[in-house]
């Protein structure tokens, strides 16, 4: 179906000997959240690293509403509408959480002056709750603080697209609730979004679609219920422990 | 920083009285003040803003000079040679800037460095073209030292009114911001869309072509290089060191840097002549370890030294 | 000429080379500091060999370690008192620093000794072999040299003070974790670095008159050695010192010797563009 708004086709990239993303194709459609999961080193981190740009493929396209970015370096895509988050947060530290927001409406966001930057920038910190620290250096704000940090620059990026690399390692269940509400709302507001993530409660309450990546290759795709039940799946990152808890909780 | 300004512009302007007030040895140190100021202006571009610790400002500096005096010997004006100079450095920067920033830290440091010893072993031994280690003579301009004096100091106002004008242009605009951002943490500018290459060249070439503006009308008017003066390295050492003096990254520290490390070699210069390297190397040393934001960084008024004492505890910069 | 005395002159020069720039290395590697003072400490050394040769009466195969000595006390404690403050700072930071040592120690330098050249003049003859023709006493520094260096190599590889260098180059935090003080291994290694830098410089004035006016020129050949043969490890400055030394040969065989530095430095950009890990490759901090 050509309404997806990203493509990949049959993307790979070895490095040395490692074949780190092996043969990889899916699709996301507008609007869609999907879940992407898989053992440490699978590949996840790898395989949005192609798509963004900062690792070139060894073979394999990828497509963004229709064009082929395949080569496109990251500033580029950043500009299409391809934002994403890192697993270690990239501030800039010494800058303010007001500047680090604003940097990226004034250049992915392509905001046409600084003043209309900032006032996004001051939008997009309230929405993710840090309408207070605007002011603050960056480096100056604890982990929680700097993963709404990092949602919010990706936003003001006004994204079409959002790849969120395990935007939630590192905190605590409270956190994790609001960091599920907000991302609820990001969807609402018709963003795409493909979140790689290893709490399989937020995988499962979140995504419409999983895929599940396994030594650089795709092992299953598919709907939550369907995918958790795969043995393939089981056997490679779940566990038979808790894939009958979770059989148990769908049918109890 | 309207009080900086406003301070900027009277220094300028009684600086531009100065021919008419004073004798010629005045004009000439103000002159050297406008030289410096502008050259660690130009620096700032790309050590300040963009964070890359370049060592190339005597190559670019040299070449101007190189490319402006055979101009002239050529049957050029002097301006035209000025202006073909910074056309050329510019037009070099430009080139080399895409490979040699891919380079960070350190290697670009030696990098940098690197530039400056090729150049000048360029032009010492291409002796039919630049003369060699003999050095090149640039006709004098005529009209007696006092119109000579004048001429260059208001040449060399002139640039660093120029180069004040670019900085300004740079810190408020997309341009500054996004080297900042590059400074701080590049892989997070490229992903937040910044071009990180074309920002980089742009603010090399910048910071590169008055430097070549200023080689040339410094070889004009001292009418004699050779390899070793026009490509000087204390030169590429002592500018970084001014701006870090002064504040690297805002608008109005390089210029106090400059202005201020002239003075004092002036008077050291004066006094200890067969120290005065030693003295400037002290001078360094006890700058490193004071002013690690320069003075600019300072924030608090000049006479509160107690404080100052406090500073020497500040936590070091991230590597 | 022949081929074979390119070839062996190349190598000579390269095994003074690799000296000249092993300690460089060393300290670039493990503190992140590029010690701009390196030139005038081999200037330095050579100095003091000649000094004690001509005032003192004492060979310099045996002042050499009296040098070795001597300057590895100066660059310890210029390490420990001041460049250890620092050495987190960034590249602009530490290069200025030690630029601005540099400056006093050169300084002071020129006006105790002069700049005139100083050659420690030996006369050990010239040996033929092969064709090939070579000083004696070319042939005594670059043995010594090669001692040098391969006593540095045996200190890091076998003894306890060496492997804390090393461990303290791959990972700093890590070794200070271990139990390992890392400010005494930056201050040891600089002295070491030093040292390096003041015995070569003794033996280099076996060989050629040495002056002030060269520390810039042997601060550059170790920048060149440390970018072909990598940052750190002693078979990379051995590496890289034997190739610039051959290079240098050669060229200045084809183009004359006065391209020889423009030749290097050439190169050493082109390897800074392309491979900045030099030829073994061992990955330096940026």
């Amino acid at each position: 179906m050509s309404t997806a708004v990203l493509e990949v086709d049959n993307l790979s990239r070895a490095f040395g000997g490692v074949q780190a993303v092996d043969g990889v194709s899916f699709a996301l459609h507008p609007g869609e959240i999907v879940g992407l999961i898989g053992p440490n080193g699978a590949g996840k981190t790898t395989l949005v690293n192609l798509v963004t740009g900062v690792v070139s493929p060894t073979s394999g396209t990828v497509r963004f509403n229709g064009c082929d970015v395949t080569r496109q370096r990251p500033w580029q895509a950043a500009r299409n509408g391809l934002a994403r988050t890192f697993q270690v947060v990239q501030p800039f530290p010494e800058m303010t959480v007001l500047d680090n927001v604003a940097a990226g409406a004034l250049f992915a966001g392509q905001a046409s002056s600084r003043a209309e930057a900032e006032s996004a920038a001051r939008e997009h910190l309230s929405f993710v709750g840090l309408g207070g620290e605007a002011h603050r250096p960056a480096a100056a704000l604890p982990l929680p603080g700097r993963k709404r940090l990092e949602l919010a620059k990706s936003l003001a990026m006004k994204p079409k697209v959002l790849l969120l690399d395990e935007v939630n390692a590192g905190l605590n269940t409270g956190e994790v609730e609001h960091a599920l509400t907000l991302m609820r709302a990001i969807a609402d507001r018709g963003i795409t979004i493909l979140i790689i993530e290893h709490l399989m409660k937020v995988v499962l309450s979140l995504s419409q679609r999983i895929l599940v990546l396994h030594r650089g290759k795709l092992v299953s795709q598919g709907d939550p219920k369907t995918v958790i039940q795969d043995p393939v799946v089981i056997e490679a990152y779940l566990g038979r422990k808790f894939a009958e808890r979770q059989l148990k909780l769908a049918h109890g | 920083m309207k009080r900086g300004l406003t301070i900027f512009v009277a220094c300028t302007v009684v600086m531009a009285a100065v021919p008419f007030i004073a004798d010629n040895y005045v004009v000439r140190l103000c002159t050297f003040l406008c030289m410096y100021a502008a050259l660690a202006l130009s620096w700032n571009v790309i050590g300040g803003y963009a964070g890359y610790p370049s060592f190339s400002t005597a190559g670019f500096f040299g070449l101007g000079a190189y490319a402006g005096a055979l101009m002239q010997n050529a049957g050029a004006t002097p301006v035209l040679s000025w202006l073909a100079a910074t056309l050329v450095v510019g037009a070099l920067a430009a080139s080399i800037g895409r490979f040699i920033l891919r380079m960070k830290g350190h290697y670009f440091a030696i990098g940098s460095l690197a530039i400056v010893e090729v150049l000048r072993l360029a032009a010492s031994s291409w002796a039919s073209l630049t003369g060699g280690g003999d050095g090149l003579n640039v006709p004098i301009l005529k009209g007696g030292p006092d119109l000579v004096g004048r001429v260059f100091l208001f040449s060399m106002m002139a640039m660093m009114i120029v180069c004040f004008v670019m900085t300004i242009l740079v810190d408020r605009t997309r341009l500054g911001f996004g080297l900042r951002c590059i400074k701080q943490n590049e892989d997070a500018a490229d992903m937040v869309g910044i071009d990180v290459t074309s920002y980089k060249t742009a603010a090399f070439a910048l910071s590169a072509m008055f430097c070549g503006t200023i080689g040339a009308i410094y070889a004009s008017w001292v009418a004699y290089i050779d390899p070793s003066d026009a490509f000087s390295t204390l030169l590429s050492l002592k500018v970084p060191v001014m701006t870090m003096l002064g504040g690297p990254g805002t608008v109005l520290g390089p210029v106090v840097g400059a202005w201020l490390f002239v003075v004092l070699e002036e008077m050291i210069w004066a006094q200890f002549l067969e120290l005065n390297r030693a003295i400037l190397g002290v001078v360094i040393v006890v700058l490193i370890f004071t002013l690690p934001g320069g003075l600019l960084g300072l924030r608090l008024p000049a006479w509160n030294w107690r404080a100052l004492v406090g500073l020497r505890n500040r936590v070091p910069e991230a590597p | 000429m022949d081929v074979l005395q390119i070839l062996v002159n190349g190598l000579m020069l390269g095994a003074l080379y690799a000296c000249i720039a092993v300690g460089f290395s060393l300290v670039w590697g493990v503190l992140n500091v590029i010690n701009m003072l390196h030139g005038s400490f081999i200037v330095l050394g050579g100095y003091l060999a000649f000094f004690a040769w001509r005032d003192l009466g004492i060979h310099p195969l045996i002042s050499l370690v009296g040098v070795a000595a001597l300057l590895f006390a100066l660059g310890w404690v210029l390490q420990y008192g001041l460049i250890n403050h620092i050495v987190a700072r960034p590249v602009l930071t530490t290069l200025t620093l030690t630029f601005g040592l540099d400056m006093i120690v050169y300084n002071f330098m020129t006006l105790a000794f002069t700049a005139t050249p100083r050659r420690v003049a030996l006369d050990l003859g010239v040996m033929h072999a092969l064709d090939v023709v070579v000083p004696v006493d070319r042939i005594v520094a670059m043995v010594l040299a090669l001692v040098l260096t391969g006593l540095l190599f045996l200190l890091l590889r076998s003894s306890a003070l060496g492997r804390a260098i090393v461990a303290v180059r791959m990972d700093r935090d890590a070794a200070s974790l271990m139990g390992i003080r890392v400010e005494r291994i930056y201050a040891v290694t600089f002295g070491i670095g030093a040292l390096m830098a003041g015995a070569c410089g003794s033996l280099l004035a076996i060989v050629y008159p040495v002056t002030t006016m060269m520390t810039d020129q042997f601060l550059g050949k170790a920048f060149v050695v440390c970018v072909i043969g990598g940052l750190g490890s002693v078979p990379g400055a051995l590496a890289g010192g034997l190739a610039l030394g051959l290079i240098e040969s050669v060229s200045g065989h084809l183009v004359g010797p006065q391209h020889a530095m423009t030749i290097g430095f050439s190169l050493m950009i082109v390897l800074l563009m392309t491979r900045p890990t030099g030829l073994l490759g061992t990955q330096g901090y940026e």
